[in-house]
């Protein structure tokens, strides 16, 4: 099925950039050179053999908390992501297929969340709930599935309506079938493209909302923190504050070369057989 | 402005010589490869004069008549030959040459006019567009001369037709307007591309013969284009046949419908005459629909009024219609998709519930339905063994080797190999969709297979190809079937009993020897008089014969 020649050289470069992120991740203990929260020279030294990015604004050591940034600030995103697009679809799905008062009141409720700015209210919620990761993922997520519910609603009206759904039907399959096994694959495209964003944009609220204090705690910090707490720096001209900056938006270009990979492979009607 | 150079009225307009046209396709994982569209095909075309191009899809026919106005489509290149128009090659001009002769020389009609019009501009502005673009006449000229051509190609209320949008007028009528628009510059030459296919019989003979009309009086010479023959006998004065882009045989009208020399023209023209014999109803049918009324909007729209049919065993409804005549309604109401209003139907002698839902799983085995349009009848993201393997799953949870088995048998029935069940719809041709909807069908092993206009989205061949296929499988399964259809050609080789239905009633209902024997109703003549038979001269006999016209007019 999966032909590793006809991988094009962007899809590579993707999936490299984003192995090395999720290794750094996953491996964090192993693989950073100092302990996340220790302070282990001068303020924002510069980068030398012994600090290999420099050291932040309270002489921690800059390489290692990117190495623990990327773990938290991954794990973060990857799981509201999932949880936006499990519940958006799932739900917009039903909608779409159920249809009458479910989809009524589904798609009220949304637009009246929609209706809030999402930073001020993912502010007021978190300013008056525990601030912890697990709070976090589910403001996250649940904000996010908004955005997904009214795609995935769009896209499944559409599908609902075409003639091997009603045969579906006709042969009496109930909703699960249809919705998981007629709708999606066939919805599958645009909400891969939507994920590729979903999942950057989750980076980027994270570090705004951890910019604005109310995201990670300290010690831990997320790269969005990292940004905010190394920012004085660019005054002096020490770029501490610019290299979590940089990971994100690395993160961000490889993370939807990866998505275009993955849309082109799922738009293929012909099973990518040509 | 007077029409520049003054051409004579007889001699050479169109000459394509040796005509090449390649496209590169670019399958995925393998190197571009090139395809040949056209071979070596020669035209001539005299001023005045009518040449059919037909043939199935995929035969070039489209590519050729584009062709004489340089253009084409979708990335296809002109690799070799000459296309001379007024004795000059327009193939080598380049852009300037093609600017004049569009809209100038040579005009489109397009098949889909409900397509091809822009929505969001009045019939008038779109008509004279071309007219005034290249300067032939002021606008109130054009206007004036669209208007007596809305008069001559029989459109109601001339004066005010060009005010209306594309959506406020008929299909018929918006394929008359898209002839007038391409009348309105005077040009020497229409492509007209299938500009009947999508229309129904009885509104299609009205547009032939107003099109026929509109060629005689005003001396255009044209490209006919069609996959139906007898509509091309009726317009055409030669006829040229195609086949994968080469051309099968050349000659006039009356040799080619009467004495055709090639085997695939032959065939063209003995289609459509399966044999089949008339079977009696049995004792008590398997389908009884009883005096259905049913509405949508909530009773707004009366669809079907007290619509009463029998199906038996192993035997065929056609039920016949023009578009709107709600045939497919009744389909919907059969399968439990549109509740009825009032009326009932009984099912092997139990009363099936109104609503799909309260079915149980055993009727709703027991009828299937085929779709009009395979592509869309099937998941486009399944394999064939998936589609055909799931109503085995279901209704008799039959799984692996098994399953897999009995899938291999429904496509060695289908006359496909067993290789299929890895592929996936848009791997197949347009016949063999439609077999794997039939094996889909057939897999649940049903009394009644509803049948939706099934052969009218093919081409004639594998129309019938699919038609004694269905008929061998009634033998065999002793399937029912009710046939929707607004082919009358399609009725007489398929049917046992036949209803005619018009407006949402049944105005003419029995056994098929029965209802094709005259005295007709006014109805009924129409829509038999109205089918094209492949007789020169037959278009005029049947217009002045038929006794009532058909709706748009």
């Amino acid at each position: 099925m999966l032909n590793v020649k006809n991988i094009p050289i962007s899809a590579w470069i993707g999936l490299l950039v984003t192995a090395v992120f999720v290794f750094a991740a996953v491996f964090a203990p192993w693989v950073a050179p100092y302990p996340v929260g220790e302070t282990v020279g001068d303020v924002w030294e510069p980068m030398s053999a012994k600090y290999l990015l420099g050291t932040d604004n309270l002489g921690r050591d800059l390489l290692s908390r990117m190495i623990f940034g990327a773990r938290i600030t991954i794990f973060i995103a990857a799981t509201a992501t999932a949880l936006s697009f499990i519940l958006g679809s799932v739900l917009g799905f039903a909608a779409a297929v159920i249809g009458g008062w479910f989809d009524q009141l589904m798609s009220r409720f949304v637009d009246l969340i929609m209706a809030i700015p999402t930073l001020i209210f993912a502010l007021v919620v978190l300013s008056v709930l525990p601030a912890n990761i697990m709070t976090l993922i589910l403001v996250m997520g649940l904000l996010d599935a908004t955005r997904v519910y009214r795609l995935a609603r769009a896209v499944a009206v559409d599908i609902n309506v075409m003639d091997f759904v009603e045969a579906a039907k006709l042969r009496g399959e109930g909703r699960i079938w249809i919705i998981f096994r007629e709708i999606l694959p066939n919805a599958l495209t645009p909400l891969i493209a939507e994920l590729g964003l979903r999942f950057i944009f989750a980076v980027l609220f994270l570090s705004a909302l951890s910019f604005l204090g109310l995201g990670v705690q300290p010690p831990d910090a997320d790269w969005g923190g990292m940004v905010k707490e190394n920012k004085e720096g660019i005054v002096f001209g020490i770029p501490a504050a610019l290299i979590p900056a940089a990971a994100i938006a690395v993160l961000a270009i490889s993370v939807n070369l990866v998505a275009d990979w993955i849309l082109n492979r799922t738009t293929s009607l012909k099973g990518g057989r040509g | 402005m007077v029409k520049a150079p003054l051409k004579d009225k007889t001699g050479l307009l169109l000459d394509i010589r040796n005509l090449r046209i390649e496209a590169t396709s670019y399958p995925p994982g393998e190197p571009p490869r090139n395809i040949i569209i056209v071979d070596d095909v020669s035209v001539k075309l005299e001023r005045g004069k009518v040449l059919g191009l037909i043939g199935e899809s995929g035969a070039g026919k489209s590519t050729i008549g584009l062709s004489s106005m340089g253009y084409g489509r979708g990335g296809v290149r002109i690799t070799g030959g000459e296309v001379l128009l007024n004795g000059r090659d327009i193939l080598k001009g380049g852009a300037k040459i093609l600017r004049q002769i569009r809209g100038r020389e040579v005009c489109y009609v397009a098949q889909s006019a409900a397509a091809a019009f822009n929505p969001a501009r009045k019939l008038m502005d779109q008509v004279i567009e071309a007219a005034l673009l290249h300067k032939i006449c002021t606008k109130a000229e054009a206007e004036k001369r669209a208007v007596g051509l809305f008069k001559k190609l029989g459109l109601p209320n001339p004066e005010t037709f060009g005010q209306r949008f594309p959506h406020q007028v008929s299909g018929g009528q918006l394929q008359r307007a898209m002839t007038a628009m391409a009348l309105c510059s005077e040009p020497d030459l229409i492509v007209f591309d299938e500009p009947t296919t999508a229309l129904d019989v009885t509104t299609q003979i009205d547009v032939l013969a107003s099109i026929k009309d509109a060629i005689r009086d005003t001396n255009v010479a044209a490209l006919y284009i069609t996959h139906d023959l007898a509509v091309v006998a009726q317009v055409a004065d030669d006829i040229l046949v195609l086949r994968h882009g080469k051309q099968v045989e050349y000659g006039d009208t009356q040799q080619i419908i009467k004495a055709p020399r090639q085997a695939y023209t032959k065939q063209l023209v003995s289609v459509h005459h399966i044999p089949h014999e008339q079977k009696s109803p049995a004792d008590k049918p398997i389908l009884s629909v009883r005096n259905i009324t049913a509405a949508y909007g909530g009773g707004l729209v009366k669809v079907l009024k007290n619509v009463s049919v029998d199906i038996h065993l192993g035997q065929t409804l056609a039920v016949v219609g023009e578009s709107g005549s709600g045939k497919s309604t009744l389909a919907r109401v059969i399968t439990g998709l549109l509740p009825p209003m009032e009326g009932a139907i009984t099912f092997e002698g139990r009363t099936l519930s109104a609503r799909l839902a309260n079915r149980t799983r055993d009727d709703l085995r027991e009828l299937q339905m085929i779709y009009q349009m395979a592509d869309t009848a099937m998941n486009p993201r399944q394999t064939v063994g998936t589609i055909i393997g799931r109503p085995l799953e279901f209704y008799f949870g039959m799984g692996g080797k098994e399953r897999d088995k009995r899938v291999a048998e429904l496509l060695e029935k289908m006359e496909m190999g067993k290789n299929f069940a890895g592929c996936y719809p848009a791997e197949l041709s347009g016949g063999q969709k439609q077999r794997v909807c039939i094996a889909r069908a057939l897999a649940a092993k049903p009394k009644l297979i509803i049948c939706d206009e099934v052969t009218s989205a093919l081409d004639p061949l594998v129309a019938d190809g699919i038609l004694k296929l269905l008929l061998n499988l009634q033998k065999d399964e002793n399937v029912a079937y009710l046939f929707i259809t607004h082919d009358l050609a399609t009725v007489k080789s398929i049917s046992d009993s036949i209803a005619v239905m018009y407006r949402g009633e049944v105005v003419r209902y029995g056994p098929k020897s029965d209802v094709l024997k005259p005295p007709f109703d006014d109805y009924t003549d129409l829509l038999l008089s109205s089918v094209p038979e492949m007789e020169l001269g037959w278009l005029e006999t049947a217009m002045k014969t038929r006794r009532m016209a058909s709706a748009g007019n």
